[in-house]
């Protein structure tokens, strides 16, 4: 084996100092193959090596979490002996490069990590980000990776149910496309990735094996230049048939006891299931790679170890059951075989054709992997607000507001998923959070993401608390406890102080938050290097939340349901409009701090919508975000056609009242003949409560102001298509 | 009622219509592999579910028309046993030849996932009784292709012969299918193919319950 050299090792994405680390764990020169390995293994999307020692402080426990992160997705116990399993996972620079099959094969990498612990997936979710409207890759971005999003989630038969798009030029050169799977397992019969004990076989199953892909983690792990569309063939290509074959393939072995270790081959394929299964397992494998079903011929080692071709899993079985599990995955039509053997020297050994091709330590290539502190900086602090002018007329700035961007319905987007499947979807796409039942219960979950790059952009840590309250907000307004989160961390290159900076106070802030709201962190994923010609993306910490109501019939919808009932602003409004979309849209300033974040007002808010819902005695709730009190008010309007008329208190500044973004707001109705009492228990709690109108008539009408809900519509419903069918 | 869905390789809402038959008869149906040698003779209904049949790679349906237990539901529905075909099922009746025309790619190109408004063209079947004629439903569709396409002689021969089952009413047509068609039946009327979701619109909490009625005809005049 000729020795490789530092020039490939750098070519690799390699750097000197970690080419020399090599030479020193090897105490010689890797072969080509084995440098392959090296290169992705220690690539930034595997080794996770700018970002581990912040991840370590984020809270990961609580007496409902059944395994945090460092599996292949985490899992939570919600009674019954059910667990759910979930995790979110970016597929960014694949769908920039080539959007249907980025966006359907990040769906597809993270069903398998949702099935390959054991559970049968339930629920989609995705948080996009494109660039601006109007820039001309926005369109054919948007209807590729909605349609590989819908091409393969459709096909796997499981319904997409909530989701979140935003709009802004710093995505331009890097959209963000960041897929959640939610999936439902037994207690009992969670599968883990470790490959124990010497002497097991290890088992190929799932697809062939072809060159597509080859560096996958690589590219992710860099920048983008002008020249990134020639990696155009580092993109994965999908198969949803064969993957849906895989799991009902998988979920039959695993109802038997035949399995000892599991892991889907995503990113970096054969190598980082191989390596991992055996760092986990305390074990080695050897690997012959003659075994390996391969759907081109010529193929070499290197090739196999780098393949990223889809729907493959590698398994670690007990003795003597290979044929039990041989024969389900062949009714499957599934390619199934045993490729290797595990050992007892904490080795990857690998052999081709009669020779050793490559023999590496198993913890250089997974725990010893380079971690770095890299040096961050403060970022610079927004400017306090200028003051802010108040619009010509209220309800044309409401008009301006429903129509924009990142306020204007996504049903263009979601009536391309498939949300009915396993008839389950209690809420689909357009309330606070989706809610789907488990099926012979009377349990619903609560499933939402959410962030608001442009706060992290102006306060990385408020930012990201104010993500993770949201996320909890938005389970909390349809009647759920909020039990955890996954959260995907969308940075730029790390190597920049200023964007660690991001990175640092953003975890940090997700920690806080998450610690004060007993919603600990089970699973996650960092994409980092979101930058082209060095313009990095606004810092974009997705958060995935998963609640729990007891009882679903006992959800809250945002709809009002009937005219005549009591309106009520729940939590302070101070008129808060840094930030804001009313600046953004209808003053071209992003300006000033994000709204602030108090976790104890939070709480105490939720707490009582959610007593509020339990009892019944709310008809409808909305939290306030985006756009701010009057765009909540518009929605559950529009939502069920009947209007609101809405009194201003006589000292608040109108344009700052209904357009400000303060945190721990919800919009309540109630039946008028309750208001008081309600409002009575309200200021026993210390929740701040005003009455703000009455539902009824077929407009908003505020401030003397008529709006027609149809004029609303209108501009609510007609944005997205027009931009997607513009010529 | 003792009934079979048939699953192939990618069909994925055979849960769905189960509970839907079950709900309606108190009896769960037979999931029937695709490979299994045979379909058992006292089968009251067979049932062709949703989904991507072998991926649908080919024209919808149209791996699963040729696979061998299609050959024995073909034999069995040209001797009168009810079928019922939904979505990929609806694709894999034309494919067959047990339903004339085909269904094309939505008129919008895109997949198509809603709620949708169609009526009762008639009333009178095994599949419809418990409808009143030119009700008006709300059911769920999710499909890609169901742009259904006939030549104009097949149309007004489905027209004229009543096989018209259920039509999209007019403006809430998801797909651009001639003349709004939903669903049709076979000239003897014991097959149904539609794309809708019926099963999909049985249960309250999930909003419409329009679909009931279907599963509650077929529990009638099969018990």
């Amino acid at each position: 084996m000729t020795p490789a050299t530092l020039e490939q090792a750098l070519d690799h994405g390699l750097s000197a100092d970690e080419w020399k680390s090599i030479l020193r764990i090897l105490n010689r020169a890797p072969n080509f193959t084995e440098l392959g390995i090296f290169s992705v293994m220690w690539s930034e999307h595997c080794s996770y090596k700018s970002s581990r020692v912040h991840l370590r402080t984020l809270p990961t426990k609580a007496p409902w979490v059944i395994q945090g992160p460092g599996e292949n997705a985490g899992v939570i116990d919600i009674g019954d002996g059910q667990a759910v399993i979930f995790k979110m996972e970016s597929h960014n620079h694949p769908s920039f490069i080539e959007p249907y099959q980025g966006a359907a094969t990040g769906v597809g990498g993270i069903m398998r990590d949702v099935f390959t612990m054991g559970a049968r997936p339930i629920a989609m979710l995705n948080a996009l980000r494109f660039g601006e409207p109007h820039h001309p890759k926005t369109q054919h971005l948007v209807s590729g990776v909605v349609a590989g999003i819908g091409g393969y989630g459709n096909c796997m038969g499981v319904p997409t149910v909530a989701g979140e798009v935003n709009f802004h030029r710093a995505y331009n050169g890097n959209i963000l496309v960041n897929a959640m799977c939610v999936g439902l397992a037994r207690t009992d019969k969670i599968f883990l990735s470790a490959a124990k004990g010497a002497g097991n076989p290890v088992v190929y199953v799932g697809s062939k094996t072809g060159r597509d892909g080859i560096h996958g983690a690589t590219m992710a792990s860099a920048e983008f230049d002008d020249a990134s569309e020639e990696k155009r063939p580092t993109v994965q290509v999908g198969d949803p048939f064969t993957e849906k074959l895989l799991l009902e393939a998988c979920l039959e072995l695993m109802a038997t006891d035949a399995i000892i270790g599991i892991q889907d081959m995503g990113a970096a394929g054969l190598t980082s299931s191989s390596c991992e299964m055996a760092d986990k397992g305390g074990s080695g494998i050897e690997l012959d790679l003659d075994r390996v079903p391969c759907r081109e011929t010529g193929m070499t080692a290197y090739e196999m170890m780098l393949s990223e071709s889809q729907e493959r899993m590698l398994m670690v079985l007990k003795p003597g059951r290979e044929a039990e599990a041989e024969k389900i995955f062949r009714k499957w039509e599934l390619d199934f075989a045993i490729i290797g053997v595990t050992t007892d020297t904490r080795r990857l050994v690998l052999t081709y054709k009669g020779s050793v091709v490559a023999d590496l330590p198993v913890s250089a290539l997974a725990d010893d992997a380079p971690l770095y502190e890299r040096p961050w900086q403060e970022p610079k602090r927004a400017a306090p607000l200028g003051p802010v002018p108040a619009p010509k007329d209220i309800g044309e700035a409401l008009v301006t507001l429903i129509g924009s961007p990142d306020l204007c319905s996504r049903r263009w987007i979601y009536e391309q998923y498939d949300t009915t499947i396993m008839g389950n979807t209690v809420q689909r796409p357009g309330g606070d959070a989706a809610v789907v039942r488990i099926e012979g219960t009377t349990k619903g979950l609560a499933l939402k993401t959410d962030v608001t790059p442009r706060y992290v952009e102006a306060d990385p840590y408020m930012g990201a608390m104010q993500a993770v309250a949201e996320t909890w907000r938005n389970i909390t307004a349809v009647g759920a406890t909020p039990l955890a989160i996954t959260d995907n961390l969308n940075f730029g290159n790390p190597q920049r102080p200023e964007v660690m900076g991001q990175f640092v106070l953003a975890v940090r802030g997700i920690g806080d938050a998450c610690r004060a709201l007993d919603f600990p962190v089970v699973s996650g994923n960092v994409s980092l290097y979101n930058e082209t010609n060095g313009q990095a993306i606004l810092p974009t910490p997705a958060i995935g939340g998963v609640g729990l109501i007891a009882d679903v019939s006992r959800q809250a919808t945002l709809a009002f349901k009937a005219a005549g009932e009591t309106i009520l602003v729940l939590g302070e409004t101070k008129g808060h409009l840094g930030q804001s979309l009313y600046l953004r849209e209808l003053l071209d300033r992003e300006e000033g701090p994000p709204p602030p974040v108090d976790l104890k007002v939070e709480r105490r808010n939720g707490e009582f919508v959610r007593s509020l819902i339990a009892a019944g005695r709310a008809t409808a709730v909305h939290d306030i975000s985006d756009g701010g009190l009057l765009i909540a008010v518009a929605e559950m309007a529009m939502a069920s056609g009947i209007g609101a008329e809405l009194r201003l208190p006589a000292n608040a500044t109108p344009h700052a009242f209904l357009f400000g973004e303060d945190q721990a707001r919800y919009i309540v109705t109630v039946r008028s003949a309750e208001a008081d009492a309600i409002m009575a228990a309200a200021a026993r709690e210390s929740v701040p409560v005003l009455r703000l109108g009455m539902t009824g008539g077929s407009a908003i009408s505020v401030a003397n102001k008529q709006t027609p809900l149809s004029r609303l519509r209108d501009a609510y419903e007609g944005w997205l298509p027009k931009l997607m069918s513009a010529a | 009622m003792k009934a079979a869905v048939v699953v192939f390789p990618g069909s994925n809402r055979e849960h769905d219509v189960a509970a839907a038959l079950e709900r309606a008869s108190g009896q769960a149906p037979k999931l029937v592999w695709h490979g299994e040698a045979s379909l058992d003779d006292d089968y009251d209904l067979i049932v062709l579910p949703g989904g991507f049949s072998y991926g649908d790679y080919l024209r919808c349906g149209a791996m699963a028309a040729h696979s061998p237990i299609t050959r024995e539901i073909i034999h069995k529905a040209n001797n009168g046993t009810p079928v019922l075909g939904i979505c990929n099922g609806f694709q894999i009746l034309t494919e067959t030849g047990l339903l004339p025309g085909a269904l094309m790619r939505n008129a919008s190109l895109k997949f198509a996932s809603r709620y949708v408004r169609m009526r009762v063209e008639a009333a009178n079947t095994m599949f419809t009784s418990r409808y009143k004629p030119g009700q008006e439903l709300v059911v769920p569709v999710a499909h890609g292709d169901g742009n259904y396409f006939a030549d104009d002689a097949t149309l007004d021969e489905l027209e004229g012969e009543g096989r018209v089952a259920f039509r999209y009413v007019a403006n809430d047509n998801p797909n651009g299918a001639s003349r709004d068609i939903a669903g049709i039946f076979n000239a003897k009327r014991n097959v149904l193919g539609l794309m809708p979701h019926p099963e999909n619109a049985t249960d309250p909490l999930l909003g419409s319950t329009d679909g009931k009625p279907l599963f509650d005809s077929l529990v009638s005049a099969l018990s």
